[in-house]
């Protein structure tokens, strides 16, 4: 189970007001120079589907019920990865009034992937960390510890 | 058809012991096929096993009342109809059989896609609707011509017994009525070009928005078994006659392979159509083959 776990990542991706940046290296990921389809990953269309959330963007204050939301739709065990230096730490917006960042104060992210936008092999790396998460997390059912474990530094 | 030979065909072979693995091995020629094209690696070997798995491990939404009841019951019908059309199929020889059982496996083929339409229903969500909405549509269209085929098929040789047609040897209007067949199966497997119902990101996921988790799986399997069962049935029909089992089996799992690889191929190849072409493709191109075809069929059946 925690194999099959670690090899079948499904995402769901969702925006929270990002630039369309890491939006398309996400996409770029799935390409063939990159195919993250060799780790089971598949982008679904529904977030009950998914595993992993994927959230790239500063989380604008419009951003934050859909965040709960859909956080609440995916269902566990799951695990969160927040895309580019936005949602880690609202990058070049801070302190912008119409934001209601960073990403961790509205649900618990497990892994960071730094860059403004992150290389695709970054964010596949990301993913596979995640998927790692996700297979330990549902060794220990029920109710996983949301834990914002940083395993990538995140850049300042 | 004794009821040992019955419960063996569903259970063993080509039943649920066979079925489901290949299921999964369709399902990753489909998603291996499309990663080829685009020039991918695609999924390794044994990923459709642990999406399953995977599946079977994660929670499902709370549900209540009769709503939640029909919608945990739509995909088990749905594998379970899609396991006995599979194990209606006369894939050894003298395996036995009755008059008029390809009614019945036309009626189970049937079942999955209604069970889709009522899934998309009863979780009232809006994308699930728009994907039943659509799916009633394709399947009134695709339908016609499908049944028109099979009829053509059966009427050509006389008989509704899916192991006389599969002994017979094929005729030219047969051929007809494989080609008519071929046609239909994309839509009745949701695959591009008519991949309507699920229609990935479009409209989310279609009837399956508001499944997650085992009842996901199911879904997945019943995806497969139909795979099985409508690949298996071209199978038989275009099988030459062979005595021994062993080769039957073989050529019946190769044929299936071939149909699935080109399926699969044209699924990679083409866009989505819209609704509207999809229902005038099956309407106006494909109905006059079919007419045709059976038209034919009784005219030559008469003459005789």
């Amino acid at each position: 189970m925690c194999y099959s776990r670690r090899r079948s990542p499904w995402l769901f991706h969702m925006n929270s007001g990002s630039c369309n940046g890491c939006d398309i290296e996400i996409v770029a990921s799935l390409t063939p120079r990159y195919d993250a389809e060799q780790l089971g990953v598949r982008l679904e269309g529904s977030p009950r589907h998914a595993d992993i959330l994927c959230v790239t963007g500063p989380v604008t204050r419009n951003a934050v019920g859909a965040i709960r939301t859909v956080y609440d739709q995916v269902l566990g065990p799951k695990a969160v990865v927040a895309i580019g230096s936005c949602p880690a730490t609202t990058n070049v917006f801070i302190d912008s009034r119409t934001l209601d960042g960073p990403l961790n104060k509205h649900v618990p992210v497990d892994v960071f992937v730094p860059g403004c936008p992150p290389r695709p092999d970054a964010i596949v790396e990301g993913i596979a960390k995640a998927a790692a998460i996700l297979a330990e997390r549902g060794k220990k059912l029920p109710a996983p510890e949301p834990a914002a474990e940083l395993t990538t530094e995140v850049q300042q | 058809m004794n009821m040992t030979t019955a419960l063996a065909r569903l259970l063993i072979f080509p039943g649920i012991l066979f079925a489901v693995p290949a299921a999964w091995f369709f399902l990753w020629i489909e998603r291996k096929a499309v990663a080829l094209m685009q020039g991918r690696i695609g999924p390794p070997f044994m990923q459709p096993f642990y999406d399953f798995i995977k599946l079977l491990g994660k929670g499902t939404p709370p549900r209540s009342g009769i709503a939640g009841a029909l919608m945990r019951a739509w995909p088990l019908i749905a594998v379970a109809s899609a396991a006995g059309a599979v194990g209606l199929l006369p894939v050894l020889p003298a395996s036995g059989g009755f008059e008029g059982d390809l009614i019945l496996l036309l009626a189970l083929l049937e079942v999955p896609s209604i069970c889709i339409i009522a899934a998309g229903f009863s979780s009232r969500s809006i994308f699930g609707e728009i994907g039943s909405a659509r799916e009633a549509v394709l399947s009134v269209s695709y339908n016609v011509v499908f049944l028109l085929a099979i009829v053509s098929v059966a009427a050509s040789q006389h008989t509704f017994k899916l192991e006389a047609l599969a002994q017979l040897p094929a005729s030219p209007l047969r051929w007809l009525g494989i080609i008519a067949i071929l046609v239909c199966l994309p839509a009745k497997l949701h695959l591009n070009p008519f991949s309507l119902p699920n229609a990935e990101q479009e409209i989310y996921s279609g009837p399956m928005t508001e499944y997650a988790g085992p009842e996901l799986a199911m879904w997945e399997l019943s995806h497969g078994l139909e795979w099985v069962a409508a690949t298996g049935l071209v199978a038989t029909l275009v099988a030459p006659h062979i005595t021994l089992w062993w080769l039957a089996a073989i050529v019946f799992i190769a044929l299936s392979f071939a149909v699935v690889l080109m399926l699969s191929t044209l699924a990679a190849a083409t866009a989505r159509l819209a609704i509207d072409t999809t229902v005038r493709f099956y309407w106006q191109c494909t109905l006059i083959f079919a007419v045709l075809a059976v038209s034919s069929a009784l005219f030559m059946r008469l003459r005789s």
